[in-house]
């Protein structure tokens, strides 16, 4: 009964909340590594420096005014936001924070589900989070909105292509799609995957750039040009939403990049014995510190570059990540079969 | 009785939407109500322990074709009528005629799986290890190798056909 039911529920409860606290803080951190690299102070009224930023941005946003323009049309305007933030939640259901911890008592696995298609789960879902961009575009019935729609649906098809001819090779190592058995595979090989495919991995890492719409791939809100992009139209907590959805989809890839290729949960160096002192320190918090590590390169990213150009970046999906994906892809099969 | 309730209701969302796609006004609804539909096939698939079938379905048909139908909806804007109404009745005598094929098609295949209970689907054995993704790996390369090969190439063909019709310089 309590395994079925109660232990399920209590920790998608709370998953939910520490994903949507953790994705309010984010908008703190990005404004305050941005503001330190441009060498300014960031906000810093709120709380001590700023701390409580995040909570006065959430109480103004819940107070503004909610417009929804006048020929928009009415029904998907109102799905739209909806759309691109559930699916970055529910991607949470097979993250596996660790194998299991005690806890009063009981074996508490600290993942939501361990299905067999893991990661192809997580590919399928987030390729829904698209259609939350491209309504957006559409239902705003205004002509920066429509544009940036159009760029982030072809944007984000081309990115999943590369993205995704790198996840099988991937699976071709671990020989599974669940994302525990993935990490339990990096055990058994005493190595981080990311030292066997490099390749994959800086893959992974632009085209995560570009499918979270990240600087320097955000073209669908591309200030200068879209006055905002996608979201132009939306005001108040429905364009809060689709803040709230971009970080949780870079927590997403932050998590699935940490457990591909980082060895989630493991602790550095998980066959060196001698190192036997990292062990005392719990596996979620390995995890979790991994995946800080590249949510903070996210944000140092997009401090650094400027924008790509739109031609640049097809040229660089088509031309450049997807042949060297194959290319990759064809190296590791022809690896396994031999070795 | 759960899982009968479940069905039921899964297979009237499905109809439901379906019968949406096709009678909504707005192009870009009708494209909205595929993908409900699509994503209810894909709990059904689940339903009947065929995960992998179920993510692959949300992957390749809400995932990807249908932003793809998304897209050329949205690049030719439909918001006007067209001038010229298109035939309509001759449209519903092909649909009426295309319909009973369908039907004709799927109820001699129902017959014939009834005249014959012990077929390959209702005797498969329960996945033995690992579950159905395997065993759909395994029967792909093994047993229906050239079906799988076939569909491949005609596939490659399509996409060789897209691109030439693409360029402007053959």
């Amino acid at each position: 009964m309590i395994e079925t039911y109660v232990l399920p529920v209590l920790k998608i409860l709370v998953l939910l909340n520490a994903v949507l606290v953790s994705v309010t803080f984010m908008t703190l951190l990005e404004r305050k590594v941005i503001a330190w690299v441009q060498v300014r102070l960031g906000p810093m009224r709120v709380g001590p420096h700023g701390a409580l930023q995040p909570i006065a941005d959430a109480i103004k946003l819940l107070l503004k005014e909610d417009i929804t323009p006048a020929r928009a049309d009415r029904w998907v305007f109102t799905l739209a936001p909806i759309v691109s933030m559930v699916p970055a939640l529910i991607a949470f259901a097979v993250i596996p924070f660790d194998r299991d911890v005690t806890f009063f008592g009981y074996r508490v696995p600290l993942f939501i589900a361990d299905i067999n298609v893991g990661l192809l789960y997580i590919v399928s879902v987030t390729a829904i989070g698209v259609y939350g961009i491209i309504l957006a575009g559409y239902a705003s019935n205004s002509k920066f909105p429509l544009l940036a729609g159009l760029r982030a649906s072809a944007q984000l098809i081309s990115y999943e292509i590369a993205i995704t001819m790198m996840l099988v090779s991937i699976v071709i190592m671990a020989g599974t799609l669940s994302m525990v058995g993935i990490v339990d595979a990096q055990y058994r090989a005493g190595v981080w995957y990311v030292f066997l495919q490099p390749v994959a991995f800086v893959i992974l890492f632009i085209g995560g750039l570009a499918e979270t719409n990240r600087a320097p791939f955000d073209l669908p809100e591309a200030e200068q040009e879209l006055t905002g992009g996608f979201h132009t139209e939306y005001s108040g907590m429905r364009f809060a939403l689709f803040f709230l959805a971009e970080y949780a989809n870079m927590i997403v890839v932050s998590a699935v990049a940490a457990t591909l290729f980082f060895g989630g949960w493991l602790r550095p160096f998980p066959n060196v014995p001698a190192l036997w002192l990292l062990g005392y320190v719990p596996g979620w918090v390995w995890f979790l510190l991994k995946t800080f590590v590249f949510l903070y390169i996210f944000i140092w990213i997009r401090a650094t570059l400027p924008r790509y150009r739109y031609d640049q970046l097809m040229r660089l999906g088509w031309k450049v990540l997807i042949p060297l994906a194959i290319a990759n892809l064809v190296v590791t099969a022809i690896l396994k079969v031999l070795l | 009785m759960l899982e009968s309730l479940v069905f039921y209701s899964l297979a009237a969302f499905i109809l439901g939407f379906g019968v949406l796609v096709v009678t909504a006004r707005n192009t870009v609804h009708c494209v909205l109500f595929l993908v409900a539909n699509f994503l209810c096939v894909a709990v059904v698939y689940v339903m009947l322990a065929a995960e992998f079938l179920a993510v692959i379905q949300i992957l390749v048909y809400a995932g990807g074709i249908v932003v793809l139908y998304l897209f050329v909806v949205m690049l030719v804007s439909l918001r006007r009528a067209p001038d010229t109404p298109p035939d309509t009745r001759r449209q519903s005598q092909l649909g009426f005629i295309l319909s009973a094929v369908m039907l004709a098609e799927m109820s001699a295949i129902l017959m014939y799986s009834a005249a014959r209970p012990s077929s390959a689907v209702a005797s498969a054995p329960a996945p033995a290890g690992g579950g159905n993704t395997e065993m759909i790996g395994m029967l792909l390369y093994s047993d229906y190798l050239v079906p799988f090969e076939l569909a491949s190439m005609l596939l490659l063909v399509a996409m060789v056909g897209a691109i030439l019709l693409a360029r402007k310089d053959v």
